[in-house]
């Protein structure tokens, strides 16, 4: 089986690190995949709006690309999947939109929602498997006290997302757990990180961030991990260095001995 | 050939709205056989039935063909009609075009087609009915109630009031179920233990009732009016005959890390213990996990100091086989388990502690004798902060759909109790609606809010997390429009209440049916609310559905007295539709002795006439027509066909299919 693998904009430019290991550690765990040919914007926040149809043909052209491929389309940036899964799912349920963007779109095959839009963790969780990650582990992470940072996109809405328990996540503990350091459970780990709010009220943003870091320090974090190129650069800039925060490939690539 | 008539029911809109009835009656007229074909408003009425009766007088019918609801729910009726005109009331069939048809179809064509199938097929199944007679058989004169909480202690209480015996079954070491722990009780405020433990004495004083706690159900046999259950009676390792409840045991045991079940966990107890000061029976009990002499040997203190050798640490479990004509579910409850709903700090922070065990905080007896202070440092908190529906009203998957319908009423009860007692605390409650329909019941609510100043905020929260000392409840206030964090000291969750755990299995042991939150079916959700579908069992309680304790004392009345006019039968008549093996095809192959659930089936050797003065003993199946409840197991099993049963005998079966076939 091979994953059609999108990475979006925000990781060919802000957030290299997150593509960059995140690639190198699937060929560590020799899983099959290829980056998704003259791949389109995800449509950022646009296609959420529930009556346009416009902003939704790109993801739909991704998803209609992979169908044509083993119908895996494997996400990394959190709000890619939040957007790529919710318009995978109106394309599955939602007949009016389905047949609007279809007419749109003329493909050669009608688009139907077929392709299973994938996390990087849900692969690592339901594909590699978090006992199989550990047995591929080289330099385990031994001592290190890491809070996982899970933010809103991963887990809402969760009707459709269907990526853990919105209230009581675990995925990225076991992750953490996989990689051999120690998961710090804190509070606002699934709170807000300011998301866009910076660029117009930055002194709230400001303070969603210093709520997160505050609580997972207090909880003995030494460490925050994430899968979000917003929730990284909010928890760094607005956070103002009180907090060690790094992508979870980077951090993976680490213990599989393939981080340079 | 016989001569049918066939009624055909509009049952007002129900049906007529969605099946042409006029157009079923004429069309089925025509069928052979049928001399007379009517349709009318409401066939169940008395002119309904006035009309089948004058019929059958007038045409000289001999079987009857009703299109109407259910059999389930006028099937009885219609076979009396026909008895009181002179016809054999197993010479009538229903033809369910209600529930199967107009209520689940809405093209009237297609509708009306069915309907004139499923009448089709009812007449020819009729044709070969045959007249049957019900046998009797006797009634056992003794109940079994399973739980021994306020529900079963009444139903117990008024059904040997009545003069019939009563055997109580409870699983812990004592009566009491989960009132005996709580407090105070709404919506007079008067103390729990004030009310029931009178009722609990009356149980042990009265000569009717036997009560075995520490006691489980081992299997049920048997059927209506005559249920064989064993019981087991796991070892205490008390005698429970000879123990007076001194107690000095319970001083004397050096093992003393046992969580107090009663008190919710929030203390120790010895290893030898009495439940509770009022426990019935009160007498000790060993918990063999904690117990040093069980575990290694070493100890024997409370033996030593026991006035009346009631020790005995080699007892083993007893299994008791009784008797009963009818069987009382009384299971009650217990708080859902809070694993997933770590987002409210359960099983992080002492101080969040469920209702039940807050119940206990304040309770006089409790671990703390009734003063208020945090399980964490033992110190006075001065703003509480109650979050109702925890898991209740939950469409996420990770509680419970329905409504728990007695956290509205308790939390303003604690919240209450609380302003009274300490009126220097502060208390706030999250609610998803306030529900308190009932008598008094919004009163007090009211009360609570107004005359106490407890403060209510409409949303629900989000997480309760720790800052410093405080616990901070970050919720939100949809009135207000805002989300709010509430610095508080001390945490209480409203819990959603869920079956016992134990009934599931009670209730395949008693083929009773469940729902998908294992609450007990009631055979009818309006007209039948206390009695199962099976015959002979009956509900009580919160193991039917969630209620309070006015309610489950009302259902727990209700219950016995359908129990006390079944009690009062000398006799029961049989299912005249049971199975039956024509000898002369039988094998002898055991097989249907094997599938059947009721011991209906036994295996004779018989002597059969060959001719030419020759004799043959072959081996054959027997059924006993009081015993069997004509399921029919026997009969799909037979290999050679020589089972079969009456009035659902497979060639009337075989005929009804080719009446559905047929174009």
């Amino acid at each position: 089986m091979k994953f059609s693998y999108y990475p979006g904009c925000t990781l060919k430019t802000k957030a290299k690190e997150l593509d960059i290991y995140g690639r190198k550690s699937l060929e560590a765990l020799g899983v099959d995949f290829e980056e998704i040919k003259e791949w389109q914007c995800c449509g950022a926040v646009y296609p959420v709006a529930k009556d346009e149809v416009a902003t939704k043909l790109s993801a739909v052209r991704t998803l209609a690309q992979a169908k044509e491929e083993d119908g895996k389309l494997l996400t990394l940036c959190s709000a890619c999947h939040n957007v790529l899964k919710r318009v995978n799912e109106d394309m599955k349920s939602d007949d009016n939109m389905r047949l609007k963007a279809n007419n749109y779109l003329a493909l050669e095959e009608a688009y139907n929602g077929e392709t299973d839009v994938i996390h990087y963790l849900e692969l690592l969780r339901d594909y590699v498997g978090f006992d199989k990650l550990k047995e591929k582990v080289v330099k385990p992470l031994t001592g290190k006290k890491i809070g996982a940072y899970y933010g809103c996109l991963l887990l809402r809405p969760n009707s459709v997302l269907a990526f853990d328990n919105p209230e009581n996540p675990s995925i990225i503990e076991n992750f953490i757990k996989a990689i051999g350091a120690t998961p710090v459970v804190y509070a606002m780990r699934n709170e807000c990180c300011g998301a866009y709010v910076s660029v117009t009220h930055k002194e709230i943003a400001e303070k969603k961030s210093a709520n997160v870091i505050n609580s997972a320090k207090d909880a003995g974090a030494e460490m925050l991990v994430t899968a979000c190129p917003l929730c990284m650069y909010n928890l760094t800039e607005n956070g103002k260095g009180a907090m060690e925060v790094k992508y979870f490939t980077e951090l993976l690539a680490e213990a599989l001995g393939v981080k340079e | 050939m016989q001569k049918i008539g066939v009624f055909v029911c509009w049952c007002g809109s129900n049906i007529s709205a969605t099946v042409d009835v006029k157009k079923v009656a004429e069309v089925l007229k025509a069928e052979p056989g049928v001399v007379v074909s009517e349709n009318y408003q409401y066939m169940c009425s008395e002119n309904g039935q006035a009309l089948i009766r004058n019929a059958i007088k007038e045409h000289g019918l001999t079987g009857v063909v009703v299109c109407s609801c259910s059999p389930r729910m006028h099937e009885a009726t219609f076979r009396k009609t026909c008895e009181s005109a002179g016809i054999n009331p197993y010479m009538v069939e229903i033809a369910n075009i209600r529930e199967q048809c107009s209520w689940i179809h809405k093209d009237i064509e297609e509708a009306t087609e069915k309907a004139i199938i499923l009448g089709r097929t009812a007449i020819a199944k009729l044709k070969l009915n045959a007249p049957l007679t019900a046998g009797e058989s006797a009634v056992t004169k003794r109940a079994l109630v399973i739980g021994g909480g306020i529900a079963g202690i009444q139903s117990a209480l008024d059904i040997a009031e009545a003069g019939f015996e009563v055997d109580i079954v409870e699983q812990s070491p004592t009566i009491g179920g989960n009132m005996a722990k709580l407090d105070k009780t709404f919506p007079t405020l008067d103390c729990a233990a004030c009310i029931l433990t009178p009722k609990m004495v009356d149980c042990a004083q009265n000569d009717k009732i036997d009560i075995m706690t520490f006691s489980e159900i081992e299997s049920v046999k048997g059927f209506v009016g005559n249920f064989k259950v064993e019981i087991r009676r796991k070892a205490r390792f008390v005698n429970e005959k000879t123990c007076t409840g001194c107690g000095v045991c319970m001083q004397k045991c050096p093992a003393k890390k046992g969580l107090n079940e009663f008190n919710m966990g929030l203390n120790n107890r010895p290893a030898i213990y009495i439940p509770f000061a009022q426990a019935i029976p009160n007498v000790a009990i060993i918990d063999p996990e904690q117990c040093l002499k069980i575990k290694n040997g070493k100890c024997g203190l409370c033996s030593m100091n026991c006035q009346v050798n009631a020790i005995d640490y080699t007892m083993k479990d007893e299994i008791v086989e009784r008797e009963y004509g009818a069987i009382v579910v009384a299971t009650g409850y217990k708080p859902i388990s809070l694993e997933n709903f770590n987002e409210y700090g359960y099983d992080t922070y002492k101080d969040v502690v469920t209702s039940l065990e807050f119940e206990r905080i304040m309770n006089a007896a409790g671990p703390t004798n009734g003063q208020l202070v945090r399980p964490s440092d033992g110190k006075h908190p001065h703003v509480i902060t109650f979050i109702q529906c925890v898991g209740s009203r939950d469409t996420s998957g990770c509680g419970k759909p329905y409504c728990s319908k007695i956290c509205c009423m308790y939390t303003a009860k604690h919240a209450m109790l609380l302003r009274e007692k300490y009126p220097d605390t502060e208390v706030h409650v999250f609610y998803i609606d306030v529900r308190t329909p009932g008598k008094n019941y919004d009163e007090f609510f009211r009360r609570a809010v107004e005359q106490y100043d407890v403060d209510y905020i409409k949303g629900m929260v989000g997480k309760v997390y720790k800052e410093g000392d405080k616990l901070m409840v970050q919720g939100s206030d949809l009135i207000n429009d805002e989300q709010v964090i509430i610095p508080s000291d001390m945490v209480v969750l409203a819990a959603a209440i869920e079956p016992n755990p134990s009934v599931r299995k009670i209730a395949t042991m008693l083929t009773a049916s469940i729902d998908t939150n294992n609450f007990l079916t009631e055979a009818h959700a309006k007209l039948r609310p206390v009695e199962s579908p099976t015959a002979g069992i009956f509900l009580s309680g919160v193991c039917q559905g969630p209620k309070d304790i006015p309610e489950t004392v009302s259902q727990a009345s209700a219950c016995a007295a359908k129990v006390i006019g079944l009690l009062a039968k000398d006799t029961l008549k049989c299912n005249a539709c049971v199975a039956h093996s024509d000898e002369m095809i039988c094998t002898g192959c055991s097989v249907c002795e094997n599938v059947c659930p009721y011991g209906a089936i036994t295996y004779v050797d018989k002597e059969f006439r060959l001719g030419g003065g020759k004799t043959e003993v072959r081996r054959v199946a027997q059924v006993n027509p009081a015993v069997c409840q004509g399921c029919g197991a026997c009969t799909v099993t037979c290999p050679s066909g020589a089972m079969d049963l009456k009035g659902f005998s497979t060639k009337q079966i075989m005929a009804e299919v080719d009446a559905v076939c047929k174009r």
